[in-house]
């Protein structure tokens, strides 16, 4: 009989306003199963703006902070300095914040967060482009995507630059741990988010959040798509620890990419050549971090 | 009392420390970083048990102040010129929040062309944020302004934050004796930061949020009701602090010879100093003008303002700021308050010291020459190279 891992425990109320078949809500619940209650989420403006549910109403049974878009490295640095100022010991501190918040215009403060060693937790749900908005690129946004600002025309095929490795970029700042999760992995999900639990120092998760209106599937296929995302290879589930890689799914043989892009719409317009670039690009990392990985 | 001799700047630092700030967070830049440098000493010397994030923005120390400041910690930061433009999203958010930070600014021009010296521009444009303003004539006053910025910042009927600003070099690096109050006399003055509507480990609630147009108006109401509070708030606390030390700062727009005056010229900041000089010096040859140091910018202090108005008919602005316009912020603001006003003064708006061009007594003797002389020109700017006028029609 298969033990269950994950903490019965929700902190997540039912009543969010997230759409059908959101990651970004799995995401959340899954941290904070694995962090429990006394824990402060810290948010900048992201679709868990509204996820979290309006004045006076609040979605999570935890404290929550909402601060400007840009500063959310910066936020949960400042909550540490309260909280160790003022003696509250028994706390974990959550920067919950989206892709475009992160990898583009929260960047320099998540890199000053890292830089300061601050004692925190920073997850950056990723779907991959500006949701919220209405599915404008972000520098997450994969190569070749189609969003709003990336249409599909004569002379444009979606998102013209690769993905923005925000992983490299963290663990080039040598964080206490750094991890991939993915909702589709609940278990591996919270089984790391409540090993960074035991770890002080700044600590990151890059969280994949299939998002259906902004991927273009239907909202039922959310966790299937998460799967394929990892058993493709586009997105590798491992962890950084002391500056070693390992990583924590890995398949005798990954599935083609194509099983994982056709049943988006916004990679629909993708040519067979299109498909074999990226497919090529995906073996090439996958390599590297196997490489990373045998470093030890 | 020990008297020191100090900078405006070292008076900042010593006021956050007196107030025992519990965390400060905060970006070098000229010429306010001998206020974060002094408060890295003290806390690196133990004499301040505060924690100091050192950021990698004024945009992020902002962030921090007010992120700290929603779990119930006492807040300081300090900024000036571009820094404090960078900062200028997060002052909204710390109004909003109703964070009472309190932070230092040392008033820098405003890039092209870069300049560090004195110029208010930098903080005139934050005075649409919702903070508190004060401006600052001495280091005494720069060390008194705020320590008491805390306790009026965390009053329970105004939870604002609050700057105080001092003109650069004129104050941020010029040393002044200031008598430094004890420990003891600012623990008397300034109890610890009892906070309310904070977040808490365990407890649900969610600050910051987000709203329909159902109750945004409301909490925007709150803010401004909670700024006519502050005239009688700051009253009160400068009482106290008098009581305690035996200074006070005379309000927010204390006035100098004014009883049967002709003209008077409104000042913000160090050309005060210049300005009662050049008020005696025309007193002794019997002409009858005055000074009236606008200390307190945010909010206006429109009483006092009108009360001005109601017993002078001639009265100058100077503007040591730029904002854009045909005429000077502080003019418009005075002019906005002193409009409802059955007989209104003549007014006429100074604009001059920009970029930390000194203003020297000649040229205040000039502005109180056009008020009494009746000029046409409702704005003029003076001590320019080549001098020009400036008119609301080109």
């Amino acid at each position: 009989m298969a033990r269950l891992t994950i903490p019965a425990e929700e902190y997540m109320r039912s009543g969010h306003a997230a759409c059908p078949g959101c990651g970004a809500t799995l995401a959340m619940r899954y941290v904070l199963k694995g962090l429990g209650p006394n824990t402060i989420v810290a948010i900048p403006a992201c679709c868990w703006t509204v996820i979290g549910t309006p004045f006076p109403t609040t979605v999570l049974k935890v404290a929550m902070l909402d601060n400007a878009f840009e500063a959310t490295g910066a936020s949960i640095s400042g909550l540490r300095a309260a909280a160790d100022a003022l003696k509250i010991h028994d706390v974990q501190i959550v920067g919950f914040a989206g892709d475009g918040g992160t990898a583009d215009i929260g960047i320099q403060a998540l890199s000053g967060m890292l830089e300061r060693r601050t004692d925190a937790i920073y997850v950056m749900y990723d779907n991959e482009a500006y949701m919220n908005t209405g599915v404008q690129r972000s520098g997450a946004t994969p190569q070749g995507a189609r969003t709003t600002t990336t249409p599909i025309r004569e002379g444009s095929r979606g998102k013209s630059e690769p993905k923005k490795d925000v992983m490299a970029i963290v663990a080039a700042h040598d964080p206490a741990y750094a991890a991939t999760v993915n909702v589709a992995f609940p278990e591996d999900f919270v089984k790391k988010v409540q090993k960074a639990a035991t770890i002080r120092g700044p600590r990151f998760f890059h969280a994949l959040a299939p998002c259906p209106p902004g991927w273009s599937f239907p909202p039922e296929k959310s966790i299937e798509l998460g799967r394929l995302a990892t058993d493709t290879n586009i997105f590798p589930l491992y962890e950084i620890e002391g500056g070693r890689y390992r990583i924590t799914r890995k398949l005798g043989r990954a599935r083609p990419v194509a099983e994982y892009l056709k049943v988006q719409g916004r990679f629909a317009h993708l040519s067979p050549a299109e498909v074999a670039a990226i497919q090529a690009d995906v073996d090439a990392r996958w390599k590297r971090l196997l490489d990373r990985e045998a470093l030890g | 009392m020990p008297l020191q001799v100090i900078s405006g700047n070292y008076a900042q630092a010593y006021a956050a420390k007196l107030a025992r700030v519990q965390v400060i967070s905060a970006y070098p830049i000229t010429p306010q970083t001998t206020i974060v440098e002094k408060l890295a000493d003290f806390v690196a010397s133990g004499e301040l048990p505060a924690e100091y994030i050192k950021v990698e923005s004024e945009h992020s120390a902002m962030q921090v102040c007010i992120s700290a400041a929603s779990l119930g910690a006492r807040t300081y930061t300090a900024s000036s010129s571009q820094g404090l433009l960078l900062m200028h999203e997060l002052l909204h958010w710390a109004s909003g929040i109703r964070a009472p930070i309190v932070m230092g600014v040392a008033n820098r021009a405003i890039a092209p062309p870069l300049s560090i010296w004195t110029d208010h521009s930098d903080t005139i444009a934050q005075r649409d944020t919702g903070w508190i303003q004060y401006y600052a004539e001495s280091n005494q006053e720069v060390l008194d302004t705020a320590l008491m910025a805390f306790r009026l910042a965390e009053h329970d009927d105004v939870r604002l934050p609050a700057m105080i600003t001092e003109d650069a070099f004129y104050l941020s690096h010029t040393v002044e004796p200031v008598d430094v109050p004890s420990q003891e006399q600012a623990d008397a003055f300034l109890p610890p930061y009892k906070a309310r509507d904070i977040l808490r480990p365990g407890e649900a609630a969610r600050l910051g949020s987000y709203i329909g147009p159902d109750l945004y108006m409301e909490f925007r109401y709150k803010v401004a009701r909670a700024m006519t509070r502050v005239p009688g708030v700051m009253a009160a606390v400068e009482e106290e602090y008098e009581r305690i030390t035996g200074r006070n700062h005379g309000g927010p727009l204390p006035t100098y010879r004014a009883d049967d005056a002709d003209a008077v010229l409104i000042t913000m900041g160090t050309a005060t100093t210049t300005a009662r000089s050049v008020v005696d010096a025309l007193r002794a040859r019997g002409e009858k003008v005055a000074l009236a140091k606008l200390r307190v910018f945010r909010p206006l202090p429109m009483h006092e303002l009108r009360e001005l108005a109601r017993t002078v008919d001639r009265i100058g602005v100077l503007d040591r700021s730029y904002t854009g316009g045909l005429v000077g912020a502080a003019y418009s603001e005075v002019a906005g308050a002193m409009f409802p006003a059955r007989e209104r003064p003549l007014l006429r708006n100074f604009i001059a010291g920009l970029g930390g061009r000194d203003i020297t007594p000649p040229m205040v003797e000039t502005m109180y020459r056009r008020l009494l002389d009746g000029s046409d020109s409702e704005v003029e700017w003076i001590g320019l190279k080549e001098r020009k006028e400036v008119t609301v029609d080109g």
